[in-house]
């Protein structure tokens, strides 16, 4: 684009010019409306008598029994700790498995490091719900079939957290490395002291949408848990909305809502650091 | 002599510290696609017999099977659903929340919200919408004097609305990245463009949608990996029906492996999935990284 062609087109402002950021703003909010809508619609249902689900009234009466029903109606206790175990679990051992091998690829000579590397980012693309069936024998071979670290041990050695952290670790000056050493820091040491710490930020990235993801994960928990005892929040919710459970929609709005909460709370409290970390996340 | 050793030592070390994602990822993901292509050769022998080797007949059974071109074509017509309009919507979203805006904090959250949800509790609350007699969709039609549509039921419907709910979870997760591009270009072009009175439209097509070009490729390979992958909300809203109207390949995978107990085409789908996969692979890793550059 050279500077002569666009010079030669000056356009004075149009009348009419101003009026548009209002036609934005009115786009924009409608769009944020219907994007919210159906969480909205789930509130209401929820805290709303089953009469009321369609009807929107609002001097319709408030209640909690659609929650007092969801609760009664499925261990949903259980489904919180089981999530709850999940998700601390599979953050912490990624941390660990990941951190461990991102140091390696950052710092160490290791032959064909290059092709080990790109191996490990074909699990950007591999996961493992697509090799559910064959994930699912060798769970089970190990005695993993309806247990929590079943559901949570094929996303332990992350690609994606490998990455990340490699990416951190490169950044960080050798100078500081060398100054440890010099301490009489061993690798571990040096690992623990200069690279962890400095790499906080991407720690909190990747932690968040971990947790995100495996609060959210659906697919490999449903099929390698098959009771309550192991079962997550989301398959739980899977189970009790399947239509042929003939539980009143009210109530699954209760259910979803429950569910939903910690996370969702969680995401109002934290929004601006959720965004950050999918954001830092995603570029690459 | 010594500095050989110390090397050595390095490599040692660096291959220890390697170790626990090497072993686990050797387990859940080469061992396993390993075993789904062998497993893809073979038919199971019955009562003990020992698997028949028989080439690419599983294949040949696969591509002689109309329902798996029909899921074939699904999730075909489910990719070219979803993808450009997630996009083109996430894009809107992002120069809206990118500008001046009254509300814009809440606004962003309202984008934003669907990605922080489950999949499932997203379909249970469509399925509210959806639903033929009571739900919000065919009431409102009917205030409007139309006759309610089976959303789901209806097998020429039922993909659409598939499509349609999942644009609504994906567009707010691609809009951020658009978001963060928006905010790493020069203020400066915008300034330069304004004292040559370009117009809006133009500065848009000529500077801000061709500086957005990495970004976009960005959210195209995720858009086409989650187009493959994600099928939770199948399991609420449709279970890949009606007749198969709504299966896509990963929830056939499922259908054969844990309904029919059929691991071997099973095994047969997912190599073609795997082979989708990685053409979206070689694509990111040889084309696209050469010409992308991320700030």
């Amino acid at each position: 684009m050279s500077t002569a062609t666009t010079k030669s087109k000056t356009y004075a402002p149009r009348p009419g010019y101003f009026s548009i950021p209002s036609l934005e703003t009115v786009a924009a909010w409608l769009l944020a409306i219907i994007w919210i809508f159906p969480l909205l619609y789930a509130f209401w249902a929820a805290f709303h008598p089953p009469a009321y689900m369609v009807r929107f009234d609002l001097l319709a009466p408030l209640t909690l029994d659609n929650f007092k029903n969801a609760w009664a109606q499925a261990p949903f206790a259980r489904y919180y700790l089981n999530t709850f175990t999940l998700v601390t679990g599979v953050v912490l051992a990624q941390f660990v498995v990941c951190t461990l091998a991102a140091f390696a690829f950052a710092r160490f000579p290791i032959p064909g490091k290059n092709v080990l590397f790109m191996l490990v980012l074909i699990q950007l693309f591999v996961f493992p719900e697509v090799l559910i069936v064959e994930n699912y024998r060798i769970a089970s071979e190990l005695g993993l079939i309806n247990t929590i670290t079943g559901i949570g041990l094929p996303y332990v050695a992350s690609a994606f957290g490998i990455f990340l952290l490699r990416q951190t670790f490169k950044t960080i000056p050798r100078e500081l490395e060398d100054a440890a050493r010099i301490e009489g820091c061993n690798w571990l040491e040096i690992l623990w002291k200069v690279y962890v710490p400095l790499a906080k930020p991407t720690y909190l990235a990747y932690g968040l949408v971990s947790i995100s993801h495996h609060w959210n994960n659906f697919l490999w928990p449903l099929v390698v848990t098959n009771s309550v005892e192991s079962r997550p929040l989301t398959v739980g919710l899977g189970v009790f909305s399947a239509p042929e459970t003939g539980v009143n929609w009210a109530t699954v709005s209760a259910a979803t809502l429950l569910s939903i909460a910690p996370l969702l709370i969680a995401f109002l409290l934290f929004q601006r650091q959720f965004v950050q970390s999918f954001l830092r996340a995603g570029i690459r | 002599m010594a500095e050989m050793t110390s090397h050595r030592r390095m490599q040692l070390y660096g291959a220890m510290l390697l170790l626990p994602a090497a072993v686990l990822l050797a387990t859940f993901a080469y061992l396993p696609t390993v075993t789904t292509v062998i497993n893809s050769l073979f038919l199971p022998g019955f009562r003990g017999a020992p698997a028949e080797f028989v080439g690419l007949e599983n294949y040949q059974l696969l591509f002689d099977d109309p329902t798996f071109w029909k899921v074939a074509r699904n999730n075909l017509i489910y990719a070219v659903g979803t993808i450009p309009t997630s996009i083109a919507l996430a894009l809107g979203m992002a120069l809206f929340v990118n500008g001046k805006l009254r509300g814009r904090g809440f606004v962003r959250m309202a984008y934003f919200t669907p990605t922080i949800l489950p999949m499932i509790a997203a379909a249970n609350i469509w399925m509210f919408f959806y639903a033929p007699q009571i739900g919000l969709f065919n009431k409102l039609l009917g205030a409007l004097g139309f006759s309610g549509v089976n959303w789901l039921g209806d097998p020429s419907m039922a993909l659409g609305s598939v499509i349609v709910m999942s644009v609504w979870k994906e567009a707010g997760f691609f809009m951020i990245f658009y978001l963060a591009a928006l905010q790493g270009i020069a203020p400066e072009l915008k300034e330069a463009s304004d004292l040559e009175g370009t117009s809006r439209w133009s500065f848009f097509w000529r500077v801000t949608f061709p500086l957005l070009m990495p970004t976009t490729l960005f959210v195209l390979i995720n858009a086409l990996i989650n187009a493959v992958r994600v099928v939770d909300h199948l399991f609420i809203l449709t279970k890949g029906g009606p007749n198969n109207a709504t299966n896509l390949l990963l929830y056939y995978v499922y259908e054969n492996a844990f309904s029919f107990f059929d691991r071997t085409t099973a095994a047969t789908i997912t190599v073609v999935i795997l082979l989708v996969l990685a053409v979206v692979a070689t694509v990111k890793f040889t084309i696209l990284d050469r010409r992308t550059h991320y700030q």
